[in-house]
């Protein structure tokens, strides 16, 4: 039985094979990544219900771990109504743009030792396209809808997604500075050893304290992350005292749960992200018997739950910013301060001989 | 200096790591939730819900078609209409309560100088047509017969206080 299984795959040619098999790599990371984020989505509702004093959702399985599921359902079998005025092409192929460009990013990010779908050489510079691609699904969403809300909402989005790729930018300089090498596994394996060599202190990697810079721009990244993803502080794209929802206005459904899922997508994104380049990715704190026993994948997702649970918490306590303070925050504070950042760790880079 | 203050307090992120603490406090506490269906909160003897017309205990209905309750109803919700009975007795031949109009104050309840009218503690009559609510004799007679036990524990303990 499998021996006959595994001549009919040998027999196959070289292509064939690599399409198969990449094809179920990609299938299995969906998979994956769909159901994890399924429970990450009741994680950040519970965390936030259990800030404010209430349990949350509980009613749907044991301690309403099905709720996302029957919220699922209930997305799917809803009528998708679009407005009269709308575009209709465009407005029905928005959310298909975040849903894809949020996925797509996954591609390059390592979550165990070769556990990766493409181990490309330019990783970092893929994701910064990528999320940058990302807008248009915002812009169009909004645009397409042909009502002013959506409209003001997709606007806002895009300049303050643009004002933040910026400062993210410069921060993912100052890393890949620090390595010299743009391939995200590459940035993983130089953090080895022990959590003193994760590029948030990276104690090991330069001589001399490292972490002075490091710590802030792990600050600047994280909030530009939560403002990359129009999440509370920043969630002026979806200000429902005054945009209602933003670019979501006027869609139900299935678009708004392909929406949904696509900017929840990039927040757990963000957190790989922030796993990848500053917390070690899928290396343990420390590299001794209890902590390497458990399996390198385990140790990234115990690091992304543990950023999503900040995120979560920052959704709770912090209040929204006005937007003029936002672009302040953007241009004024974390530009400069990134761009400093840069040129002092490029300076000390070449001082001392690392990366 | 009163700036370089807020700027360093602003970069360390004093202000988040504060409430941060305050929400990992309020993150562990005990919640106030009540699992509605499943688990309720306790009711006062004097809370005023679903309205019932109580019988002694010969099972002779107390109402003795005063009107003083649809007199003193606010929102008019009572209808009574009465003529003697067969032994004489004055009774009511109909006793509407507008269950929609029904504003829950409790005067007919106050006014009543026989404690026939009264209302339970029941609170969960939601039906699925407005024609469910406009409340009859027989059925204010019938929420009488199933609360009784209540409604006198209920009058009982507030006697006290009147």
């Amino acid at each position: 039985m499998f021996q006959f299984l595994v001549d009919w795959w040998n027999a196959l040619p070289f292509g064939v094979q690599w399409t198969i098999a990449t094809t179920s790599q990609i299938l299995a990371f969906m998979i994956v990544l769909l159901l994890s984020l399924a429970f990450l989505l009741l994680m950040d509702r519970k965390v936030w219900a259990a800030v404010q004093l209430r349990k949350g959702p509980n009613t749907v399985g044991a301690f309403g771990l099905l709720q996302s599921f029957a919220d699922f359902l209930k997305f799917v079998l809803k009528e998708i109504v679009v407005p009269a005025g709308a575009d209709r092409p465009l407005f029905l192929l928005a959310p298909l743009l975040t849903f894809v460009f949020a996925f797509i990013t996954w591609a390059v990010i390592p979550v165990a030792p070769g556990w990766v779908i493409s181990d490309i050489n330019v990783g970092i510079l893929y994701v910064f396209a990528i999320s940058s691609l990302g807008v248009y699904g915002i812009i169009i969403g909004g645009w397409a809808s042909n009502s002013k809300y959506p409209f003001l909402g997709s606007l806002r989005s895009a300049a303050q997604m643009v004002s933040y790729e910026v400062s993210i930018g410069f921060v993912l300089v100052t890393v890949l500075l620090m390595v010299g090498s743009m391939n995200l596994t590459a940035v993983v394996e130089a953090q080895a050893g022990g959590f003193w060599n994760w590029h948030v202190l990276s104690a090991g990697m330069l001589p001399w304290p490292a972490f002075l810079i490091t710590i802030p721009m792990f600050v600047i990244f994280f909030i530009s992350a939560l403002a990359e993803t129009n999440r509370p502080p920043f969630d002026l794209p979806e200000a429902e005292s005054e945009l209602v929802a933003g670019y979501q206005v006027e869609y139900s459904s299935t678009p708004y749960l392909l929406f949904m899922i696509g900017e929840y997508l990039n927040i757990v994104l963000m957190c790989a992200l922030m796993t990848v380049l500053f917390f070690g990715g899928w290396h343990a704190p420390f590299d001794i018997a209890p902590f390497t026993w458990i399996p390198p994948v385990f140790w990234f997702a115990i690091k992304v739950v543990f950023f999503f649970f900040m995120f979560a918490m920052v959704k709770a306590l912090v209040p929204r910013y006005r937007y003029d303070q936002l672009m302040r925050l953007g241009w004024k504070i974390f530009l400069p301060t990134s761009l400093a950042a840069v040129a002092v760790m490029g300076g000390f880079v070449v001082y001392s001989n690392a990366g | 200096m009163s700036r370089i203050a807020q700027t360093l307090r602003g970069a360390a992120l004093l202000d988040f790591w504060g409430a941060f603490g305050l929400g990992m406090k309020y993150f562990f506490r005990k919640k106030p939730t009540i699992n509605y269906p499943f688990e309720k909160g306790r009711l006062s003897p004097r809370f005023r819900g679903q309205h019932a017309l109580r019988r002694y205990a010969n099972g002779e209905e107390r109402c003795i078609a005063c009107k003083l309750c649809e007199a003193v109803c606010p929102a008019q919700a009572i209808t009574i209409e009465a003529e003697p009975r067969e032994d004489g007795s004055r009774r009511t031949t109909r006793y509407d309560i507008d269950m929609v109009k029904c504003i829950y104050c409790g005067y007919c309840a106050e006014a009543c100088p026989v404690d026939a009218i009264v209302e339970g503690p029941n609170f969960e009559f939601a039906t699925e047509t407005r024609e469910e609510l406009y409340y009859d004799k027989a059925k204010l007679l019938d929420n009488g017969d199933r609360w009784e036990r209540e409604i006198a524990r209920n009058l009982e303990l507030d006697a006290r206080y009147r």
